[in-house]
């Protein structure tokens, strides 16, 4: 028996690409950790004024972006069963809904982000609140745009990976043989949906629970 | 990763890994693991001695009590940058990059790591990371320490910290890739039948440690964004004047930086065990409790952070707790000090070079760990702290620990890595030289430390001059001593004596094959023992006899 066949053929069922995407999802995992952390030690020092600076986010279209995202995970998960399934066409398009839907979610936060300068709620320079609680209700927008900012980071590198994908597919590079890189996508995304689940709560809906 | 099977060319006799290109865009564009390992060993080595030469160069200021070659802001400074360098680029890489890239896929039987483009890949990022630190320094360096206090780091410092920042919050993603190969490579990639109580100690701890490195380094990174965001835009999070917290950033620094410490404490022990149970001959005693020793530190490790804040202003029995679960960390790490030992119990114990590191290195994290205890008791912490009695004790953890355990590893592996042996007496001269220089230079801080001379300060009071001297002088007996290995491995390299295989008779898998191994690292599949540290104590006697 060959030494590279043996070397190399060891357990060809288990991808190595999959575990090491799990891991660095861990990683992700504590990178958003700390920022949660961060939000809960200066909310509890600050609840007041996080429950007043919460009233002036755009509840809206915060709600709008998690519809938009919430149904990109179901497209992306429908994708990445359709061609595992060899519905071909199917997981073509329903990448390509997720990509919009994607693209949609930063336009959104683009347009709630230009709305929200316009206020003056961004946390330096002239910012909009004043009052006693102006100093913890700062911290709040500041939390907002890290949080948010972090998320969007990760969803755009989610677009080019999900436009990288629709392309294979397209051209048939992907296929029911070759299902991993979609899937692992998929699960990329489905964690930058995840983040958003929380976010969304702890950023909109202080003020009104 | 591995699908394609492809039919072997016969195997090549002569040609090993050092063979297989030699000029320069055939090591930059690699994806061998031993070949990435050696770009390690070769960057860090540089950082070394250029974390090396600040210190010397404190070490010279503090001879006279009284300014002697510079100021206190260039004084600032060169800790500052001796802190950055030795932890980042230095001890945080050192023995997991070098001797965890090279040895990890051997030790399972695998011809390379699970991701090796992204093994590659992490070099340059740290290599990058590396660079924007060079740049800091030669725009005028930092003066906050390496730890980046705030508010001094946001509000007060006016030099590079932006800089540096960025270059330190690049390298984690190296670290993090590396951790991520090594936790892929470990699960997915280990012989069959090698499993996971068959694997050893080395390979545990550098699990263990990638664990810490994967899931501590991200918090670092967004630490660091914070902190820059608010020196760079004025944001809030850290700013006491606008509501902000300070102590917040040293809990998030510290959340990391603890776990840090057993980054770079975990793969030297697992680098002690192979090399004191090769040299006595004998199986690690209890390797169950060692391994689980490994893994009870990698996960208490994450929960000692609050002991570096005992006089910050933390709450008390936040304190109280941290102190407890301090303590707690202690008896793991006793574990594998008293395994060691009972390793050495009635074995056939020859002392070559690595063993002499080796035996170091357990002496002196003896040291450093019981020193620890006063730190994690908080009545002592509110007097030590801050003092030359902390800069020993971690000095005593990561340089006679971590360096000492990183020299023990290579020199243990230098033959199946060059193929070469290097001269065994200058070698065990160097391990000598470097144990004296190291106590001569770091014993007296723990002195100076009791009795109440502040860490980081260029000036001092005068009846602390002789203690200062003595370590001053201790600080240039190291630096021969770390200069020795240089010129002799370097000669090696070109001159040494061939060696067979195996040369200290050790049971690791990596040692069943050539050295310098080929390239796929096994021309056949390694034989995989019925236990780990094979060693027959009694067949050994017999042969004395």
């Amino acid at each position: 028996m060959s030494v590279n066949a043996d070397l190399a053929g060891r357990r060809a069922n288990d991808s190595e690409s999959e575990v090491g995407l799990w891991v660095f999802l861990a990683s992700e995992v504590m990178f958003f950790g700390l920022l949660f952390y961060g939000y809960t030690i200066t909310r509890m020092a600050h609840p007041q004024a996080f429950a007043i600076a919460s009233a002036h986010t755009d509840v809206l279209l915060g709600s709008l972006n998690a519809l938009v995202i919430f149904t990109s995970s179901l497209t992306v998960a429908l994708a990445a069963r359709s061609l595992r399934l060899g519905a071909q066409r199917a997981s073509f398009w329903l990448l390509a809904v997720t990509l919009t839907l994607g693209v949609l979610f930063l336009a959104i936060k683009c347009y709630e982000y230009y709305g929200d300068i316009d206020k003056h709620l961004v946390p330096w320079g002239d910012f909009a609140l004043h009052g006693p609680l102006a100093g913890g209700e700062r911290m709040f927008f500041f939390m907002y745009f890290v949080m948010t900012g972090a998320h969007a980071i990760h969803l755009t590198v989610g677009l080019g990976l999900l436009a990288f994908m629709l392309a294979g597919v397209g051209r048939g590079a992907y296929t029911q043989k070759n299902t991993e890189a979609v899937e692992l996508t998929a699960l990329y995304w489905a964690v930058v949906d995840t983040v958003w689940i929380f976010l969304y709560p702890i950023l909109y809906l202080v003020h009104r629970s | 990763m591995s699908t394609a099977i492809v039919e072997p060319t016969l195997p090549e006799p002569e040609g090993n890994y050092l063979e297989n290109g030699y000029s320069l865009r055939s090591w930059l564009t690699t994806t061998d693991h031993k070949r990435i390992a050696i770009l390690y060993a070769v960057t860090i080595t540089a950082f070394f001695f250029m974390g090396g030469t600040a210190a010397t160069l404190m070490r010279l200021e503090l001879i006279s009590p009284t300014p002697l070659i510079m100021g206190a802001e260039t004084y600032n400074k060169l800790f500052t940058a001796h802190g950055v360098i030795m932890v980042w680029f230095f001890l945080i890489p050192s023995i997991p990059a070098t001797l965890g890239n090279f040895l990890i896929p051997m030790m399972v039987g695998a011809k390379d790591v699970a991701l090796p483009r992204v093994n590659l890949l992490s070099w340059y990022i740290f290599v990058l990371g590396g660079m924007f630190v060079i740049v800091t320094l030669i725009a005028g360096g930092i003066d906050t320490g390496w730890t980046f206090y705030v508010p001094l780091s946001t509000r007060y410092s006016d030099t590079q910290v932006v800089y540096g920042v960025v270059g330190i919050f690049i390298a984690g993603f190296s670290s993090i890739l590396t951790g991520l190969n090594f936790i892929v490579t470990v699960h997915r990639l280990r012989a069959p039948g090698l499993t996971w109580f068959k694997l050893p100690l080395f390979v545990w701890a550098i699990y263990a440690t990638s664990i810490i490195l994967v899931l501590a380094t991200p918090v670092l990174a967004m630490t660091l964004v914070l902190l820059a965001m608010q020196r760079v835009f004025g944001l809030v999070i850290f700013d006491e004047l606008l509501c902000g917290d300070p102590i917040l950033f040293q809990h998030m620094f510290w959340f990391y930086s603890h776990p840090a410490v057993y980054i770079m404490v975990l793969p030297a022990m697992g680098v002690a065990s192979e090399v004191i149970s090769c040299f006595a001959r004998k199986p690690v005693f209890g390797y169950r409790t060692m391994a689980y020793a490994i893994a009870a530190i990698a996960a208490f490790g994450f929960m000692v952070w609050g002991h570096h804040l005992f006089v910050a202003g933390q709450s008390l029995y936040a304190s109280l707790v941290f102190s407890f679960l301090s303590y707690v960390v202690a008896i793991p790490s006793a574990i594998k000090v008293f395994n060691w030992t009972a390793t050495l119990y009635k074995g056939s114990i020859t002392f070559e070079a690595p063993m002499l590191y080796a035996l170091g290195f357990v002496g002196l994290f003896l040291i450093g760990g019981l020193t620890g205890l006063y730190l994690a008791s908080l009545a002592l912490d509110a007097n030590l702290s801050d003092t030359y009695f902390v800069v020993a004790h971690f000095h005593y953890i990561m340089v006679g620990g971590s360096v000492m355990a990183y020299f023990a590893g290579i020199h243990f592996w230098w033959p199946k890595i060059t193929g070469r042996m290097y001269p065994e007496s200058w070698s065990r001269l160097a391990a000598i030289v470097i144990f004296i220089g190291f106590n001569l230079t770091f014993f007296p801080q723990f002195i100076l430390g009791l009795e109440g001379m502040p860490r980081r300060y260029f000036e001092y009071a005068p009846q602390f001059q002789f203690l200062n001297i003595l370590s001053s002088a201790g600080a240039s007996i190291l630096a021969a001593g770390y200069a020795l290995p240089v010129l002799y491995l370097t000669w090696s390299i070109r001159h040494g004596p061939h060696v067979g295989r195996n040369p200290w008779g050790a049971k690791g898998l990596e040692w069943q094959t050539r050295s310098p191994p080929p390239v796929e690292n096994f021309d056949v599949p390694p034989r995989i023992p019925e236990r780990p540290y094979d060693y027959d104590p009694e067949a050994e006697e017999a042969k004395r006899k």
